[in-house]
């Protein structure tokens, strides 16, 4: 009983095992893709890339004329929303920094990757800038997952990553570095404001992922040090568009205060849903701490006008250094464009690392790691200093109120930088955290 | 071809190859395909290999799918469920040997104080390696059970296990204190008391990987060639027939489809070790869209097929995001279309000699049973 | 009372939304079988649409509200999104018919290619469309009953493309062709019907429709590359359970499932309600495989 069907098929291959090979050599020669030369970092250096790509295969990366750095946000899938802005202000400050002469004279050459929103993919990609490009630095990442992803690739391979997103705190990787704020510069003052300012009745309203989750979790303890207790707790899934019902479990509940934790395109639905069932910040008020100026775009300013926001910088900050960034900003990307907490944030990382580099005099990451402690820059929110443990920065912590015109008025500041504090050991209501995070 | 297959009744015994006399002619290609990957790492640095290495497990999962696609004609859109199955169950094998007897850190953060029973027996790799497979094939077996009992296939099949795709994630990422949320799992530093990000450790997980495609593959040629596979293949094409012939296709389905979630799962339990994370990303809908892509494009219905796709697709997939991070989606658009209009039967095809032509199976004239019935202006 | 009054309008209003998002892909499949993944990036058009038109008119009459904007974005936006189905079938589904499951690829990547493009062409982050002063605000029927004038809007929206619908279908002879060829298309061939022309009308006017519903949608939700996403897979839903290519099935599959929905939401989570209504529709495809409604055609 012969299988002509199968041997057929299969033995027609053969004839054609020499196509079959060429295609295969094909295939690795795409998966080696690496060879191509990487994306110069803006027009003066075009010329030094190919010079750059011929010397990587020698590892004295250092004996080149230009620092290789890399950034690795989302710019494909649904995070693209908010990464392109941050790589953005990344690419400014290193064009900043290399007009000005670059870092000890070199000129910084960007490779950039796309994380695509997807973590595999991050981890995959952060191995590639470290051991195919050898980049002395990598700025990226921003959703939790994302961060996550990457925090083992870093660690095995001893690279450094500035990471700038505010995020939930109880984790400190001796090879990242955390511009955005950690909870205690977030979402505890924030907390501590509405407490101040005689709420009681908190509803938690979150997407359904880590840093809503671990966030109400500290909320919900610091309310019960308080003697209160959440009169809701919500969770709808990422990219929720529906919340008619979620408005009206919320209108049940009665509550004086929302503590918005949702993110990204979710916030656009619920603000706009919210204010057409008639609900406006003067009946029920809300705080959100994933809303910034970039989201305030995409919902509509007039559909969170009055709404609170929880944030360490606005555009609207007003110090020397914002007015020269944010025109800096808009003159390179337009004039519509507004700039924001992460954005911010992302910027003035490169300038601390460049701080950093410069004191220890090399790339090398354990020397930048000790160079690091204690520098300060001053950055478009305020002066930012990055601690000497922990590996997170210190900054000023704000409230504001939504404008009509999407920009946000400062109403309280915490008048000096909080000292990062991401296992919440100096409040006694928190103890445990770090115990059970180690 | 199908009146070859007026066989007695019953899958009983399958029977010993027949094809060994063709040996030299049907297996030089796929043993040449096997040489190159075992010098690849010989050739490449280690990033590229651990890159590969991805690949392989992907081009398992291309050939689970392929089994069930390219054979029994049965899309599934949901496979990337399996694969994530079988990747979680090793994930949580790898967190809890990295966790040292503590509380992995994801739990805690959820509010939990205790390993919830159905993690404790997966500290235990003899449970946990198992598992990898098992788990997905009851899910499988479950669904495949219920699904192909109603008669549901083709289009209907397709969308039912894409919803599965998103009911599962959905879950996933719900349930945060047992799965790690959106997160998922991460951070194992050891496997077998070995560090897991050591170029060394990543070179035998890259030709433990490779070892079990080739096992893999041995096990698809064997089935197709078997009466099993020519029963598999006669579904596709008339599935009443078969039904007709005295054979019950919907054990038939049931079993290669729970087959093919188990494969799909080992593929995940060989990926989340090397790639350093399993997350319910893997799981939705858009990876379970693009392992079709992978066997289309590659040569459906072709054993090798699987392969060369996936590892094409995703070559060019990281070489297209790495040289245009910022535009590369516009290549991917248009392979997935270049895939289905302009060579359908993929770059085996191609290869063989077929040209342009797509196989004819694919035709929804041919559509077997239930589409057919119900998919109006269908004329059969 | 009032709080399961406002859910009822809850479930209707999401039942509405469903059914906008869901017609047009049930009237693609129904005719030709084509399983459309991305009618998404067709309501992507409709809503980016929307956003230009006001973009132009703000920039020629300095107000961005006006109303009457709003409107004449409703038909654009049909006829753009509808330009772009009919060249999408033109150039690639055309040549895929009777390969069901291969236009669901193809479909697929021309999903991907229309999102990059519009990620191109008006950058990654969300954008805003300012809605219509008359659309603002709320319409009381108690005190404790507040109906939003926009969610009445897209339900007087969905009522009114159903009856233009039937009206198309059964009273033009364009749509008598249509509903010839979904009968029997041999048949209708054979009699002189051009069924290229139409599967080209067909494929265009169920992508207009995507059109309309993004359009309706930039009201009450997030505008952005990828918003086709978040309604593409809830829409196949609907068309699974209404029968394949049915209308009045997709109808009572959107009521019911809007209806659940918004219920199970109300009494768990959005996310358990979500895993609740779909494990209902894969234990209702059990009982009843071919959905609510069995097609007529053979």
């Amino acid at each position: 009983m012969s299988v002509p069907y199968l041997s057929k098929a299969l033995g027609s291959l053969t004839s054609n095992t020499l196509k079959l090979l060429a295609g295969l050599g094909l295939i690795l020669a795409v998966a080696c893709g690496s060879e191509a030369p990487p994306a110069p970092a803006s027009a003066p250096q075009g010329s030094a890339a190919p010079a750059a790509a011929a010397v990587e295969s020698a590892p004295a990366a250092e004996e080149s004329d230009t620092i290789k750095v890399g950034i690795l946000h989302s710019l494909s899938g649904t995070m693209s929303i908010s990464e392109t802005a941050v790589h953005d202000a990344e690419l400014l400050a290193i064009d900043e920094i290399n007009a000005a002469g670059g870092v000890m004279g070199k000129q910084l050459e960007v490779v950039i990757e796309d994380g695509a929103s997807d973590w595999p993919t991050f981890a995959e990609k952060a191995r590639k800038l470290l051991q195919e490009d050898q980049v002395a630095v990598v700025f990226g990442g921003w959703t939790s997952a994302s961060r996550k992803a990457m925090l083992p690739v870093f660690e095995a391979n001893d690279g450094l990553l500035f990471y700038p997103v505010q995020y939930e705190g109880l984790e400190t990787s001796p090879n990242i570095f955390y511009t955005g704020a950690t909870t205690n510069q977030q979402i505890v003052p924030a907390v501590e404001y509405l407490l101040n300012e005689g709420k009681t009745k908190f509803y938690l309203l979150g997407s359904d992922y880590v840093f809503p989750r671990t966030s109400n979790l500290i909320i919900n303890k610091q309310l019960e040090a308080a003697g209160l207790e959440a009169v809701g707790e919500e969770y709808t899934p990422l990219g929720h568009t529906e919340y008619s019902t979620v408005i009206s479990k919320i209108r049940a509940a009665d509550p004086d205060i929302v503590f918005n934790t949702l993110n990204g395109d979710s916030n656009v639905a619920f603000f706009k849903q919210l204010r057409d069932a008639g609900i406006s910040a003067e009946d029920l008020p809300t705080i959100s701490v994933s809303v910034a100026e970039e989201e305030i775009t995409g919902i509509g300013a007039d559909n969170i006008t009055d709404h609170l926001v929880a944030w360490n910088y606005f555009q609207t900050t007003d110090t020397p250094e914002n007015a020269k960034f944010v025109q800096a900003f808009q003159a390179k990307y337009g004039e519509n464009r507004v700039t924001d907490d992460p954005i911010e944030a992302g910027y003035f990382g490169v300038y601390l690392w460049k701080a950093a580099v410069e004191k220890a005099g090399s790339t090398d990451v354990a020397a930048v790691k000790e160079a690091a402690k204690g520098i300060t820059f001053a950055a478009p929110g305020g002066m930012v200093t990055i601690h000497n443990e922990n590996q997170h920065v210190s900054k000023t912590v704000r409230i504001g109120k939504v404008r009509n015109d999407g920009q946000i008025d400062e109403i309280w500041n915490s008048g000096a930088p909080v000292s990062p504090d991401p296992y919440l050991d100096s409040y006694e209501w928190a103890s445990g955290l770090r115990e059970l995070a180690q | 071809m199908i009146s070859r297959l007026s066989l007695p009744n019953a899958v009983k015994g399958l029977p010993l190859p027949s094809w060994l006399g063709d040996v030299a002619s049907v297996w030089l290609a796929p043993i040449l395909v096997l040489a190159a990957l075992v010098a690849a790492p010989l050739l490449l640095s280690d990033f590229r290999v651990a890159l590969l290495g991805k690949f392989l497990t992907f081009a398992i999962l291309a050939m689970s799918l392929n089994l069930i696609w390219g054979y029994a004609g049965m899309l599934s859109l949901g496979h990337g469920v399996f694969f994530g199955l079988g990747g979680y169950a090793m994930a949580m094998f790898l967190k809890l040997e990295s966790a040292g007897g503590k509380l992995p850190d994801f739990m805690f953060w959820s509010g939990l104080t205790e390993l919830p029973f159905f993690w404790a027996p997966f500290q235990y790799a003899w449970i946990a390696i198992p598992m990898t497979f098992v788990v997905p094939a009851a899910l499988a077996g479950g669904l495949g059970y219920l699904v192909f009992r109603s008669r549901i296939t083709g289009v209907y099949f397709a969308l039912i296990t894409q919803a599965l795709a998103l009911i599962v994630s959905i879950l996933f990422i719900g349930q945060q204190p047992y799965t790690g949320g959106t997160n998922g799992i991460t951070n194992y530093t050891t496997i077998f008391g070995f560090a897991i990000n050591s170029p060394t450790t990543q070179i035998v997980l890259y030709y433990a990987t490779l070892a079990t495609l080739a096992l893999t593959y041995l096990l698809c040629a064997w089935l197709i060639a078997s009466r099993f596979g020519r029963l598999l293949v006669a579904m596709r094409d008339d599935e009443n027939r078969v039904r007709f012939s005295g054979y019950n296709p919907a054990a038939l389905k049931t079993i290669v489809f729970a087959l093919s979630a188990g494969i799909a799962g080992v593929a995940g339990a060989l990926f989340t070790p090397q790639v350093g994370i399993i997350s319910p990303t893997m799981m939705g809908i858009v990876p379970s869209i693009e392992i079709a892509i992978w066997v289309a494009v590659g040569g459906r219905g072709v054993l090798l097929g699987a392969i060369v796709g996936a590892i094409l697709v995703n070559g060019a997939k990281s070489g297209l995001s790495e040289s245009f991070p910022a535009i590369w989606q516009y290549f991917l658009g248009l392979l997935f279309i270049g895939a289905v209009l302009v060579f359908p039967s993929g770059i085996m095809g191609l290869l063989r000699g077929e040209g342009w032509r797509r196989p004819e199976w694919l035709a929804a004239d041919r559509l077997p049973g239930f589409a057919a019935r119900v998919l109006p202006g269908v004329k059969r | 009372m009032e709080v399961w009054a406002s859910q009822l309008f809850n479930g209707l209003s999401l039942s509405s939304i469903l059914l906008l998002t869901a017609l047009g892909l049930a009237l693609s499949f129904g005719l030709m079988n084509v399983i459309n993944l991305a009618h998404g990036e067709f309501i992507m058009i409709g809503a980016y649409t929307t956003y230009a038109l006001q973009q132009v008119a703000a920039h020629y009459t300095g107000d961005p509200q006006s109303g009457i904007t709003f409107l004449i974005a409703i038909p654009v936006s049909f006829i753009m999104a509808a330009a772009a189905g009919y060249l999408v079938e033109v150039s690639v589904i055309r040549f895929l018919y009777r390969r069901p499951l291969d236009t669901l690829l193809a479909t697929w990547g021309v999903g991907l290619f229309l999102q990059q493009l519009a990620r191109s062409i008006f950058g990654a982050p969300n954008v805003q469309v300012v809605a219509p002063a008359w659309l603002s605000g709320t319409v009381s029927v108690t005190s404790g009953l507040l109906l939003p004038m926009k969610r009445i809007f897209i339900i007087g929206l969905v009522l009114a493309c159903l009856g233009a619908l039937y009206l198309y279908m059964y009273r033009s002879n364009e749509g008598r062709r249509m509903r010839g060829v979904m009968q029997n298309r041999e048949m209708a061939s054979s009699l002189g019907v051009s069924t290229r022309r139409v599967d080209s009308f067909t494929f265009a006017l169920g992508s207009g429709l995507a059109g309309v519903a993004g359009c309706a949608l930039t009201l009450i939700g997030p505008i952005g590359p990828s918003l086709g996403t978040f309604y593409i897979v809830d829409a196949f839903i609907v068309v699974i359970l209404g029968g394949l290519g049915q209308i009045p099935g997709t109808i009572m599959a959107a009521l019911i499932i809007g209806m659940l929905n918004t219920v199970f939401e109300f009494g768990t989570t959005a996310v358990v309600g979500k895993v609740l209504v779909f494990a209902m529709v894969i234990l209702f495809l059990q009982w009843k495989p071919a959905g609510l409604m069995r097609a007529r055609g053979r």
